[in-house]
């Protein structure tokens, strides 16, 4: 989408639901980026809910287990790309712990609510795309069943 | 949840004692945050969350009279948890700490919640969303607020020296800025001479003087100056360690001849029987296998071309001092430096690949660098200008602007000199030979600082010809080898077919390799135009993100000279605070080892990239080096045992607000119906 597009398109609103996304983002990369789109002002729609880890490597399988127990119908975890980790290659340990815990959560069907995505702090058109890109999919998906369970 | 001890912070005025006592600000930022979510509202609901003691609604916070407003409330009710709910914690994260700290809190115990840059800029159209969305995320604050620990900032040594990565006019500024005041500076460069690109210029706009008359003398200065050690024809190829103490490898490549005994007579130049494009003057004329760069180069010594030698020796035969080796290997220097300044400059855009405007197609299409080393005295045509194919000097010039800049296909920023420059270039030919005839075909002239507007008159009081247009089509005369431009002259709103003897593209500023490896060793980070990025566009335009290194010139965005050397000396300057002070405050967040529970399993110490973890042997726990730590967090969350913890992203730190992000305690639930009629005390 172009820049003008991102602009000009307000979010998708209706009377329809709306899922709730944790997005878990690294302070120099994908926090900076999620910035940039704010200054930017690439409209996105008001699903996602940042937090801020100093590295994507901070976050733990155990904080996504408790965001999707917890009312998260999707959890992001946004990292440095690939080679500009601020801390190197942190972001290489998250690639690896976001898998396995995919892995796990394919278990209980639940992988396709887990998202990485490495976003830099000049993407904030990314960073809006990702956003829209992630809540169609969790809209596709439906509330998160764990929620039904819990009823 | 872990209890929180008392703040150690010197004279704490509001003790911290169990009960935590959180005041809520909420910032409307003019209309920026209060035009799109109800501040009103998110202050009310706020709250009436366990534990918020106050909430206020500031236009501006981070004002004079928004921060009097929090040190006064915090005065008022005691508080010892503060959470502001502003813009980025990137743009006011400091100015909010130093704030809390003048009323004795310590400044870990501030939360900072962004709902302008993740919320209102981009729910513009959607204000109740938007005002949940904000509620949502202060709440999250609040929660995270409570569990907040005290930590101190730590000090650590810095090495009074710097490096200076690139010495082109910036980095030459920033290190004769650094040697006068009297610190040691290394100043590493991957040509064999200093200089950059400034050295290869004709004469510089506005005034139009002579580039290497000005820069040679500089050039000059920097040699003799006792604390600059200029490390030429060498690239930084390692960097380790962080503020005030970084490790560096300096690879100084081989020159093949030895820099002491060489004078820089160039008798083996002249000995030399091989030649080939001399890249000085943009592949304009030739040089030898062993040359000495240009006639100003500082040092000013031969090199050695060993790609193209045939090791015919008749360098080493003419050589009377016997500088020349043949076997040299490259040689490398370990440096310790407090500060690193990276000037590492930028490349003209190269046409070539796609043939913009026929550029490679046709002989008399030329770029601006090209134009300018034909201008130059010292050039390849000892300052007559001519056209490749017949070597005829033109009459009739045309220029096209904005080759490489403020395109889509290409860059879409504009490289901000090209229009100054094809102006200069336009009047130093009128004024060499009058009866040329220049068009200059532009999108816009922009003329921005001193002198370049009047240096815009002067060309056009000339007669230089000014059309607003980019050409639709360039084509060849196979005959005369004449350029033949389709333009549409957008103010006169007519087509109109031009014939040129040489055409000029003025080819813009782009990034060059040297910032792809300054980027990787530093890890800085990139913008998307591919250059580099500082820490803040407006307040912190020569510092970056990693504390300890700034940047100067091009690197970080197109820049003419006064703005590249002024950058230049504003690095000198921001690196002297480092370096006078001879100590760095470091950010307090680290990884912190409970003694009590880890069993030593050393799990962690490969996760750390900064090997800051050791195994105490004799305790068999892990123990985080404080200075080494920079404070990621990988290795807590590798730990089986829990043992290790992120202080300020505690696990129960970041857990909090997971867990009150979509859901929260019944008890907050109850709390908030008891309160919803009865909410108005608090204060708005």
């Amino acid at each position: 989408m172009s820049e003008e597009a991102a602009k000009a398109n307000p979010a998708q609103s209706g009377n329809g639901w709306e899922p709730n996304i944790l997005a878990f983002c690294c302070n120099w990369c994908s926090y900076a980026g999620a910035d940039l789109a704010g200054v930017s002002r690439f409209q996105y729609p008001p699903t996602v809910r940042i937090l801020r880890v100093m590295c994507s490597s901070r976050v733990e399988p155990s904080f996504i287990l408790k965001a999707l127990n917890d009312g998260a119908d999707g959890v992001l975890v946004a990292g440095c790309h690939i080679g500009d980790c601020h801390y190197i290659d942190g972001n290489k340990n998250a690639e690896i712990r976001i898998n396995n815990t995919k892995k796990a959560l394919a278990k209980i069907g639940l992988d396709k609510r887990l998202r990485l995505e490495w976003i830099s702090a000049s993407e904030g058109l990314r960073f809006s795309e990702v956003i829209r890109d992630f809540t169609e999919e969790i809209k596709k998906l439906g509330e998160n069943p764990i929620k039904e369970v819990k009823k | 949840m872990n209890d929180i001890k008392g703040t150690e912070n010197k004279g704490a005025v509001p003790k911290d004692n169990d009960e935590k006592r959180v005041g809520v600000f909420v910032c409307e930022c003019g209309v920026n945050i209060g035009g799109v979510v109800n501040t009103k509202a998110v202050a009310d609901y706020i709250g009436t969350l366990p534990g918020v003691k106050v909430t206020s609604v500031n236009k501006f916070t981070c004002s004079d009279s928004g921060q009097a407003d929090i040190q006064q409330k915090i005065k008022e009710h005691n508080l010892n948890r503060v959470v502001v709910a502003a813009c980025s914690p990137k743009t006011h994260e400091p100015t909010f700490r130093a704030c809390i700290e003048q009323m004795g809190l310590n400044q870990y115990f501030l939360e900072f919640v962004n709902i302008r840059d993740h919320c209102s800029w981009i729910h513009m159209w959607e204000k109740e969303k938007a005002t949940e969305k904000a509620k949502d995320l202060i709440r999250m604050g609040v929660e995270r607020a409570k569990l907040l620990e005290p930590l101190q900032a730590s000090e650590v040594p810095v090495t009074d020296k710097a490096l200076v990565v690139g010495a082109g006019v910036a980095g030459m500024q920033a290190a004769l800025d650094l040697a006068d005041m009297g610190f040691q500076v290394y100043l590493v460069e991957k040509e064999p001479s200093i200089g950059g690109r400034m050295a290869r210029f004709d004469k510089v706009f506005p005034t139009n003087d002579c580039s290497i008359c000005i820069l040679g003398p500089k050039m000059v200065e920097v040699a003799r100056n006792k604390n600059i050690k200029i490390m030429s024809y060498s690239e930084v190829k390692a960097v380790e360690g962080y503020v005030g103490n970084f490790n560096v490898k300096v690879e100084h490549k081989p020159r093949y001849l030895d820099i002491a005994k060489c004078t820089g007579c160039a008798k083996c130049s002249e000995a030399c029987p091989v030649e080939v494009p001399y890249d000085f003057n943009e592949g304009f004329g030739t040089r030898k296998a062993i040359f000495v760069p240009f006639p100003q180069a500082v040092p000013l010594r031969a090199v050695l071309d060993k790609e193209n030698c045939i090791n015919c020796k008749a360098c080493a035969k003419a050589c009377e001092r016997g500088a020349i080796n043949y076997d040299m290997q490259p040689g490398f220097t370990d440096l310790n430096v407090g500060v690193i300044i990276g000037a590492v400059g930028f490349k003209t855009y190269d046409p070539e690949p796609r043939h913009d405007f026929g550029y490679g197609l046709y002989d008399n299409i030329i770029t601006a660098m090209e134009f300018e080393r034909l201008l130059n005295a010292a050039g390849p045509t000892g300052g007559h200008v001519v056209r490749p194919s017949d070597c005829k000097e033109p009459i009739r010039v045309g220029f096209v602007n904005c080759v490489g800049s403020r395109d889509k296909a290409t860059n879409i920023y504009c490289s901000g000199v090209c229009c100054m420059y094809t102006i200069k270039n336009a009047q130093l030919l009128k004024e060499k030979r009058p009866e040329t005839d220049h068009t200059i075909m532009y999108m816009d002239i922009r003329t921005t600082f001193r002198g370049y507007e009047e240096s815009y008159n002067r060309s056009r009081n000339l007669g230089v010809k000014f059309l607003r247009g980019r050409p639709v089509e360039v084509k060849e005369d196979p005959v005369t080898k004449n350029i033949k431009v389709r333009v549409e002259d957008t103010l006169a709103g007519e087509i109109r077919n031009l014939e040129f003897d040489l055409l000029v593209l003025a080819t813009g500023i782009v990034p060059n390799e040297g910032i792809n490896q300054i980027q990787q060793l530093l890890k800085l980070s990139k913008a998307a135009d591919g250059l580099l990025m500082e820490a803040h566009p407006k307040l912190k335009p020569v510092d970056t993100t990693i504390d300890g290194v700034f940047l100067a010139g091009c690197a970080s965005g197109p820049k003419d000279i006064p703005y590249a050397v002024s950058q230049g000396s504003a690095c000198a300057s921001r690196a002297t605070i480092l370096l006078k002070n001879k100590k760095a405050i470091t950010e307090g967040i680290t990884a912190v080892v409970n003694p009590d529970v880890c069993v030593g399993c050393g799990v962690c110490i490969p996760m750390c990239p900064f090997q800051a973890i050791k195994m105490d042997e004799k305790e068999g726990k892990a123990n985080v080096v404080k200075a080494l730590c920079k404070g990621c967090g990988t290795c807590v969350t590798a730990c089986p045992t829990g043992a290790l913890e992120q202080s300020h992203f505690k696990n129960n730190q970041i857990l909090a607000q997971v867990k009150n992000v979509f859901k929260f305690d019944e008890s907050v639930m109850n709390k908030q119906r008891s309160l919803d009629s009865s909410n108005q005390e608090v204060a708005a």
